[in-house]
């Protein structure tokens, strides 16, 4: 195998406000490969972003947030770099795709120049050059009449097509890794399987490494060959495909598989409603134990809310699950208590 | 865009009239009147007031004296200074250039300084520099101009003899270092109270600007801080303060009120004191509409300016 384009280990996130520090994310880790597309899944507020964030050190800086752990590239641990040398590896090496289309764009600079602002600042090249890249990278992401189109403002132009300029703009210096931090969730369903397509056309021709966050798993089943369940701030359920989609350990994956319908007849036993009961809790306020154990349909006393669960092998594979009683052989089988 | 021009001129002209009609009324209705000033001079009878009263016009009810002081408005004649019949307009042009002289150099050091003292203040938040410049602030904003005045003529005028007390010009000199030096201490103590406003707007927009969305898309390209800072942060940052500048300049009179006073100024603040003083209708009711019709120019400058500044309002 070859070696990781990124490895990330035992990745600790803590914001700081008003005096009290709250740990968002407790220890990550993972590696992504070239060419591969690791997702990221889990549901809002278990920490995505901010471990995503925290790969490109776009978190705030040093008293208000702190980041430990190491995110090593090429040998290298991104979390030691001075802020300069930071600045160079974002952009050529690893590249971001936001959450929200309609606010990660400045409002006052034509799209043309944005993205050309990020192709100046790292290569040499003419205005002539530039400009022509320009418009190669609007032709790529499927903008129409690019020539014209780069004049335009970012408030003249539609989400889905805004989402596509930030594209551009991250895929303009053909990054070792890109990270898409759910790309499409804020787009109509024709436009979000445009641009997965469109994703994965530009993987295919240049090998790049894409750690794609989402919450929905039909967009999973469709581009990734790996997956990361997590839930507050932990890894709870990681392996490849198959393993996760079809032979999920965790019950937490089990109730997010059984909140999207085509997964429902894929014979998992889930709870009656198919979705999770109950709320992500609060950073600062998680329950002793496994933290999924009081919305766990699964739960027992003395096993679920007392240690902590490792992140334990599950079979000969790669499959990771974090959860004290996968490997009972009745379990899954069971019918699920109603709580 | 002419829509807009039309519907921001027709705005303005109805301003102005209310305030030429509110001001033209306060004056009519005030104790004292145009009169006061001849009832005071020896031997003058009750007859003579009454004749010089229909000479001016003053015997008229006040909405025919209104429009016929309006319609000469319109036309161009502001009236004559009850104090030297001076055409009004005149009279006001040429104290104008002496207070676009001073608030133009003061307002450039404020929005200079300002600008530089919140972005920073933003940038470095909860700094020494951040506590240091917000204490400063209050300071320059709770103590009265005339004192921050009188203090730098008594320091740098009378102990140390190094800066001129007053005036624009010594007289047979007036060159350009002249004038210069003359400008100092009044365009100085002026915008000390702007640079306390204008650097806690900044810092406050600078603060709303770091957090948005762009700004990390910005720094997710790896542009180097200079780049973001400039382009991303305090281009952004400005747009609002454009707003806040056309708010400022029909200050201009009564801004410079009170340095113009302490600093004997030869400007409309001054002119306006004076006028007060003298009961020069015209004159007064003359700066009255000149500051109205600023107050025009200046908002319909600042919506050029953000227009211009914006895309989102231009296009939108
Ligand atoms: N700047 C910040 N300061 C303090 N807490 C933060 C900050 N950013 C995020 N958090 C907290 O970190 C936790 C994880 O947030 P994050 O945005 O990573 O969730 P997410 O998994 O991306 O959710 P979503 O699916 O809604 O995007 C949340 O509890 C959030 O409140
Ligand atoms: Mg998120």
């Amino acid at each position: 195998m070859t070696d990781p384009v990124l490895s990330v280990r035992d990745l600790r996130i803590r914001f700081r406000s008003g005096g009290r520090e709250t740990q968002v994310v407790h220890g990550v880790d993972f590696d992504i490969r070239g060419g591969e597309t690791l997702a990221l899944v889990g549901e809002s507020g278990s920490g995505k972003s901010v471990t995503s964030f925290a790969l490109m050190r776009l978190l705030p800086e040093a008293p208000r947030c702190t980041i430990e752990g190491s995110v090593s590239m090429g040998g290298v641990n991104l979390l030691e770099l001075s802020e300069r040398r930071m600045a160079q590896v974002r952009g050529p090496r690893i590249a971001m795709i936001f959450q929200e289309p309609l606010t990660s764009l400045n409002p006052v600079h034509r799209v043309g120049d944005q993205i050309a602002e990020a192709i100046r600042f790292h290569r040499k090249m003419s205005k002539a050059d530039i400009r022509a890249r320009v418009i190669e990278l609007l032709t790529l992401v499927g903008i129409p009449d690019p020539a014209r189109r780069m004049h335009a403002y970012p408030g003249e132009m539609s989400g889905g097509m805004r989402q596509r300029v930030v594209i551009a703009m991250a895929l303009a210096l053909e990054p070792d890794l890109l990270i898409a931090d759910e790309p499409t969730t804020a787009l109509d369903v024709t436009v979000q399987a445009q641009i997965l397509e469109l994703l994965r056309q530009i993987q295919r021709a240049t090998n790049m490494a894409m750690l794609f966050i989402t919450h929905d798993f039909g967009v999973v089943a469709e581009i990734a060959e790996r997956v990361m369940v997590m839930y507050a701030g932990r890894i709870v359920e990681q392996g490849s495909l198959a393993d996760v989609l079809s032979n999920p350990r965790m019950p937490y994956t089990r109730g997010l598989l059984a909140s999207v319908p085509r997964f429902e007849d894929a014979g998992l036993k889930t709870g009656p409603l198919g979705t999770i009961e109950g709320f992500v809790p609060s950073p600062d306020n998680l329950p002793a134990g496994c933290s999924f154990h009081p919305r766990c349909p699964h739960a027992r006393p003395g096993i679920c809310d007392g240690a902590l669960p490792e992140l334990a092998a599950h079979g000969a594979g790669a499959h990771l699950v974090r959860c004290a009683r996968s490997d009972e052989p009745a379990f899954g089988a069971e019918p699920a208590e109603v709580s | 865009m002419i829509r807009f021009l039309t519907h921001r001129t027709l705005q303005g002209i109805v301003l102005i009239l209310i305030v030429s009609m509110i001001g033209f009324t306060v004056i009519n209705l005030a104790p004292g009147g145009p009169l006061s000033q001849y009832a005071m001079t020896p031997g003058m009878s009750q007859q003579d007031l009454d004749r010089i009263a229909h000479q001016m016009g003053l015997d008229r009810p006040i909405p025919v004296q209104y429009l016929d002081w309006l319609v000469n408005m319109v036309s161009g004649d502001w009236g004559k200074s009850y104090r030297d019949q001076s055409p009004v307009l005149d009279v006001v042009w040429r104290h104008m250039w002496a207070t676009l002289l001073l608030m133009g150099t003061s307002t450039a050091i404020a929005v200079a300084l300002g600008t530089l003292i919140g972005v920073l203040g933003a940038l470095k938040r909860y700094s020494v520099f951040d506590y240091m410049a917000t204490v400063g602030a209050m300071i320059a904003l709770s103590i009265p101009t005339f004192w921050f005045g009188l203090v730098a003529i008594f320091f740098f005028s009378l102990e140390l003899g190094w800066l001129p007390a007053g005036n624009m010009y010594t007289v047979g000199d007036q060159s350009f270092s002249d004038y210069a030096i003359h400008l100092i201490m009044p365009s100085i103590v002026l915008a000390l109270v702007n640079v306390a406003i204008w650097s806690r707007y900044m810092r406050a927009s600078t603060l709303d600007v770091m957090d948005q969305d762009y700004v990390r898309t910005a720094r997710a390209k790896g542009l180097p801080r200079w780049r973001i800072v400039s382009a991303h942060i305090v281009r952004n940052a400005l747009i609002p303060m454009i707003t806040l500048a056309g708010l400022q300049l029909p200050t201009i009179i009564g801004g410079a009120l009170v340095t113009e006073t302490v600093f004997t100024w030869p400007g409309l603040g001054r002119l306006f004191i004076d006028s007060l003083g003298y009961n020069d209708y015209p004159v007064i009711m003359g700066l009255l509409m000149f500051s109205a019709i600023l107050t025009v120019i200046g908002n319909f400058l600042a919506d050029i300016g953000v227009a211009l500044a914006d895309p989102r309002i231009r296009l939108g």
